[in-house]
């Protein structure tokens, strides 16, 4: 795991050419929290939106006065309607996660600075990030970020990891939204019960797989015994050029569960390799925060 | 030793460890690749595959058997394995080595001196004293019997004669003494070859070598219907093979090479086969040898002489031919006798003269313009043969009648003379017996050849002498004058039966032969040789050479006669007086048949096994399957990834013969690939501006250049694609139609290599369009830098007159209709090519048929590339004058440009349009 200060330090020069992220707030009525968010539609809020002219029903009070004495009718001030948005982090740090082919960077790492640089820039829209796993419930400030850069950086160094990690749902508030960074290579039973229950509790979010261009090339020949990371799994085979294309079968059946399941949930998924810049990838989940659904 | 056919074993019983292989290979087939242990987090997907083939945990059979060879390899190769081992046959007493040492050994000489040197050899260990003995070119007295190291020395000395060994029989009798003897023969039947081999085998073991490749001999070639009959034969009958025949002869320039090649098949059982070539009297004239192709022996080379030449005759009469009196026309005789043997001109005088033939006879032609007797003259004195009739005219006219024509041999009298007719006094005369030094010396005289009229020979003092034949009276028949390397020759009688019965016997065409008018028969018969001597001028070779004989004494007609060469007649082409004849290994009568031995005679091959150690190559053999084996461990492990795969390549490549990589080096092309350069420029149409080396102004030329392509892309049908830059060093300029060439004061003056180019270019139909972008240069004195740059930059290019573009050049008119050329300044004239002095305007006729070609080049100084550039958004770079006529003036320069371009990609097609008037007149209109 990379030092925090430089993990942080990488993360804002990624953030850096994008404009503050405003994560979607879909269900922004229940969440009570305000923030700087203008929703672009009349709400409570602090900024002027729009005068309207009053209707039967307005409160009096509601009256802007005015304005309404420039004129004949009356016209009702409203506000911008503006929120703040709870967005709960899980970056897989198991031990599968700290594979990395030659001359490329671990998927840990690059999952970390995904993470933080999409942190930096919700921080930027007001937004509150946690991170899940590390007792990090959702905050705004750069405190925020410093401790999101300290969870991300040290990891869990003393307990040796698991080989596979897996979201816990039950950590993250209801109604909020949530970004998994992992390379979905484990069981895929604990994240399908974990979506699933961030659905039923109306959280949505993004899956976003990492992955290294070894696990989607296999370019693997020979007599091997391959073993997982932790050392727990393992697999013998005399050729493996022959496995190769049952083994990209095996993934492309993952990759379309994944999707299936984030299609089913109202999440959204994509595939970031290490080999490509992230740039792309943050671009991407920028944007899916942003969408609105 | 222990021998397996032709493989013996030093060290034999090493070869019982081969038996150790099967246990070797059950020992290794146990022995599974170890694997390689992988970190992979993909492993979760992997659980549960299996492997397709399990037979894998053990080696695979071919790396086993790659295993098993390596060690067999090994093992062999240790055992001192030996090729070709060589079982001496010892012998004792003297050896005789006997070659025959004909045209025929020839075609194998090396393999017969290898055969000869080993034979030495084994006679050198054996301590015998050897004899080596050609039968071409035998040793007087006794068989010279020495070390047989004394003879290796001499072996590099040894060659072959080219002719066969005529009296061996009588040698090989009056040998004696015990030996044995060792016999090359050449494998041609030969008569004496029976009598020599029972001589030789009453002294001693007789063995016989031949070689078993096939002999060819090819005779010499003869006329058949008109066309070359070619004969080649060979000693073996037997399976159909293919050969081919090669005409060698000078070429017009006199250098000798190859005129023909014809393929010629030899069937199934047939010994001989003719090739009839036939080939243009031109070509054929120049024939010198015929030869097969691929074959080193003299046998297979026939030399041509004069009989396979045919003279060019041109005749000509002096009168016209009546039409129906055929038999009365001044040349028929002559045209009936030359005809089969002779290739006739026709023509007029001027036209044969330059035809250059061999004979020019004039039957009855008095006199000629003096400008056609120079040239005659001149054509007589370079070796031409004037053959001149009398007749009426000649009769009639004063030729040669006061003093002596140069092209008549002799002064003649006024009138002639007629004998034996109605209004005369005497018989008609018939003709003397010829004079030893006639050239019809030896011809004989029909009784019924009789002259009725003649032209007499005015007695001069050296009528005598230029008299080769003369009637019964004595007054001269036939005179010869020799002039210069020619000679004149008249005949004091008609060429048709009017004056004399000549021309009707056989004897006219004799004459005409010796006269050599026309080809001779085949070859001179042993009479016609008699008496005569001949002098050897080119020599063939056993090898089939054809060198320049050195001096050598002259041969008597008759022992050339006889047509066989020998020592004293060596094959080649004799000349004579005023012929030449061929003397070839194989005569007409030649016949080539394969050597017989009687059963008690061993005949062996040549070919000679060289002992040859192969332990080397075994152990080579093994150490690259070991390397093979250490590569395919790698590759079966699956490590043989990123370098390790490319330094295996490597190895490999390095273990791979080396042979086809110096084969494809020796075809490599020679020719310089002119690249991307030459596929750019040509791929479509191109225009190009010089570089001159100041970067704003290529930048400039390019830029106006591609201002110009867009607007011909948009108004004609010519597409350029993107102007380039031409670099007059470097580049080709071949591929270019137009460059344009901005002329500044400082620009560096190309070499003379790209003057070269330029010029070739010019010549070529390229167009260059100087710009000297200072608007001045038109006018005389061009005082500008850039006028003096552009008078020294065109000095060595080959410009011819140019005159200001007149009213009616073409290039007014090309696309446009133009009178001005202007570019960014609208200057005066531009300058182009002149046109020819002599071009009028015809009555009705818009302009003149002016020179019918494209201009080398047009000068001027408007700065065309200015007014035509345009930046990468297609806006113009450069404002040309003011408002609305300086746009005016900007499109009659990209008309000027658009006109310039057609110019040089359709030449004077629009210049064609003066004759449309014509034309529309022949269609009636």
């Amino acid at each position: 795991m990379s030092d925090p200060a430089a993990l942080r330090s990488r993360a804002e020069t990624l953030a850096g050419p994008l404009p503050a992220l405003l994560a979607g707030a879909q269900h922004l009525a229940r969440t009570v929290m305000l923030g700087s968010h203008g929703r672009r539609r009349p709400g409570q809020g602090d900024e002027f939106w729009q005068y309207r002219p009053a209707i039967p029903g307005d409160a009096a009070r509601s009256v802007d006065w005015r304005r309404s004495a420039r004129s004949d009718g009356h016209f009702v001030r409203e506000k911008e309607w503006q929120a703040a948005q709870s967005v709960m982090l899980w970056v897989d740090q198991s031990a599968s996660m700290s594979f990395a082919s030659k001359g490329q960077a671990p998927k840990s790492d690059r999952a970390a600075e995904l993470a933080l640089a999409t942190a930096i820039l919700l921080g930027h829209g007001g937004e509150r990030v946690g991170l899940c796993d590390h007792d990090l419930p959702p905050r705004t400030g750069s405190l925020q970020l410093l401790r999101l850069a300290q969870a991300l950086g040290a990891g869990d160094a003393a307990a040796q990891p698991p080989d596979y990690g897996a979201p816990l749902a039950r950590e993250m508030p209801s109604r909020s939204r949530a970004l998994f960074l992992s390379d979905f290579l484990g069981d895929v039973t604990p994240v399908e019960g974990a979506l699933l229950e961030a659905a039923d509790r109306g959280i949505s979010g993004v899956l976003v797989q990492v992955l290294d261009p070894q696990e989607e090339a296999f370019p693997f020949d020979g007599r091997t015994i391959f073993e997982s990371m932790g050392g727990t799994l393992s697999h013998e085979t005399l050729k493996a050029g022959e496995l190769r294309n049952r083994y990209l079968d095996r993934l492309a059946e993952r990759k379309d569960r994944l999707l299936q399941l984030c299609r089913t949930t109202g999440w959204q998924y994509t595939v970031h390799h290490t080999d490509t810049p992230p740039q792309s990838a943050l671009l991407w989940i920028y944007g899916a925060l942003e969408r609105d659904h | 030793m222990w021998i397996v056919g032709p493989i013996g074993f030093t060290a034999p019983w090493l070869l019982l460890g081969l038996v150790a292989l099967p246990i070797l290979w059950l020992l290794l087939r146990a022995v599974p690749p170890a694997p390689v242990r992988r970190r992979f987090p993909g492993v979760a997907l992997l659980l549960g595959l299996r492997d397709d083939e399990h037979q894998a945990d053990k080696t695979p059979w071919w790396l086993l058997l790659l295993r098993a060879l390596a060690v067999a390899a090994l093992i062999v190769g240790f055992a001192g394995p030996v090729l070709n081992p060589e079982d001496r046959s010892g012998g004792s007493g003297p050896l005789l080595v006997l070659m025959d040492g004909s045209w025929a050994d020839a075609r194998d000489w090396p393999r017969r001196v290898a055969r000869v040197e080993r034979a030495l050899d084994e006679a050198g260990r054996d301590n015998r004293p050897v004899a080596l003995v050609t039968l071409t070119d035998r040793p007087e007295g006794d068989l010279p019997f020495r070390a047989a190291s004394d003879w290796a020395q001499t072996l590099p000395g040894l060659a072959p004669q080219p002719w066969q060994a005529e009296g061996a029989a009588d040698w090989a009798a009056s040998l004696d003494g015990d030996f044995d003897t060792i016999w090359l023969s050449d494998g041609t039947a030969q008569p004496w070859r029976g009598d020599v081999l029972e001589a030789l085998q009453d002294r001693g073991e007789v063995r016989v070598f031949e070689s078993p490749s096939p002999i060819y001999g090819l005779a010499p070639p003869a006329f058949e219907d008109g066309a070359i009959a070619v004969t080649a034969r060979r000693a073996a009958t037997g399976r159909g093979a293919e050969v081919t025949i090669t005409a060698r002869g000078l070429d017009p320039s006199g250098i000798e090479r190859e005129l023909a090649r014809e393929p010629l098949a030899f069937g199934p059982g047939e010994d001989e086969a003719t090739l009839a070539l036939s080939l243009p009297p031109e070509l054929r004239n120049r024939v010198t040898q015929f030869a097969i192709d691929g074959v080193r022996s003299a046998g297979a080379v026939a030399l041509t002489d004069d009989s396979l030449k045919r003279r060019e005759v041109a005749l000509i009469a002096g009168r016209d031919d009546r039409e129906g009196l055929q038999l009365l026309s001044p040349t028929h005789y002559l045209e009936q006798a030359l005809e089969p043997v002779a290739d006739l001109v026709e023509g007029t005088l001027s036209d044969i003269l330059l035809a250059n033939p061999d004979v020019i006879v004039l039957a009855d032609v008095a006199t000629l313009p003096q400008a056609q007797a120079d040239e005659m003259r001149d054509w007589v004195e370079g070796g031409g043969l004037l053959l001149r009739f009398a007749g009426p005219r000649v009769a009639g006219s004063d030729l040669s009648r006061e003093t002596e024509d140069p092209l008549m041999p002799v002064r003649l009298r006024a009138g002639g003379r007629s004998v034996g007719g109605a209004m005369s006094w005497g018989e008609p005369k018939s003709l003397r017996p010829f004079g030893e030094d006639s050239p019809f010396n030896g011809l004989e005289i029909p009784g019924d050849v009789t002259v009725t009229a003649q032209v007499v020979a005015q007695p001069d003092p050296d009528l005598s002498e230029r008299t080769i034949a003369s009637l019964t009276d004595g007054t001269p028949l036939v005179t010869r004058k020799r002039l210069g390397d020619g000679q004149v020759v008249l005949f004091h009688v008609t060429a048709n039966a009017e004056w004399s019965s000549l021309p009707l016997s056989g004897l006219f065409v004799s004459m005409l032969e010796r006269l050599a008018v026309s080809t001779r028969a085949a070859r001179p018969d042993a009479s016609a040789l008699e008496g005569t001597v001949w002098s050897l001028s080119e020599a063939v070779t056993a090898f089939g050479q054809v060198d320049e004989a050195g001096t050598m004494p002259g041969v008597a007609g008759a022992d050339l006669a006889r047509g066989v060469p020998g020592p004293a007649t060596p094959p080649g082409l004799y000349a004579g007086e005023d012929r030449r004849v061929a003397l070839n290994v194989i005569g007409p009568e030649t016949e080539l048949a394969a050597a017989s031995w009687p059963a008690n005679v061993a005949v062996d091959g040549l070919a000679v096994a060289q002992e040859r150690d192969l332990s080397g190559w075994l152990l080579a053999a093994a150490l690259g399957l070991l390397a093979l084996d250490v590569l395919a461990a790698l590759w079966l492990a699956g490590r043989l990834t990123g370098p390790r795969a490319s330094a295996a390549a490597v190895v490999l490549a390095l273990l791979l013969p080396v042979g086809e990589a110096r084969a494809q080096d020796g075809t490599a092309p020679e020719r310089e690939p002119l690249g991307d350069f030459a596929i750019e420029a040509t791929s479509e149409v191109v225009l190009a501006h010089v570089l001159t080396g100041n970067s704003d102004l290529d930048e400039l030329a390019r830029a106006g250049l591609e201002g110009l392509s867009r607007t011909l892309f948009a108004r004609t049908s010519i597409e350029p694609a993107e102007p380039m830059g031409v670099n007059l060093e470097t580049d080709e300029l071949a591929f270019f139609p137009f460059l344009y060439w901005p002329v500044t004061a400082d620009q560096p003056q190309p070499s003379d290599a790209a003057y070269a180019k330029l010029n070739t270019y010019l010549r070529g139909g390229g167009l260059i369009l100087f710009d000297t972008r200072d608007a001045n240069v038109a006018g005389f004195g061009a005082a500008t830098p850039a006028g003096r740059k552009l008078q020294e930059l065109a000095r060595p290019l080959d410009i011819p007159p140019l005159e200001p573009v007149p009213d009616d050049h073409v290039l007014t008119r090309t696309f446009y209709l133009l009178q001005d050329f202007p570019g960014r300044y609208a200057g005066r004239d531009i300058w182009v090519e002149a046109s020819p002095p002599d071009a009028q305007a015809v009555e009705g006729m818009p302009f003149r048929n002016l020179n019918d070609n494209v201009t080398p080049v047009v000068i001027g100084g408007n700065d065309w590339a200015a007014a035509w550039a345009i930046d990468d958004s297609g806006q113009r770079l450069f404002p040309v004058g003011r408002g609305f006529a300086g746009e005016r003036q900007r499109e009659i320069a990209l008309r000027f440009g658009v006109n310039l371009i057609m110019h040089v990609l359709t030449g004077n097609y629009k210049s064609d349009q003066v004759h449309v008037p014509a034309l529309l007149d022949r269609l009636g209109q």
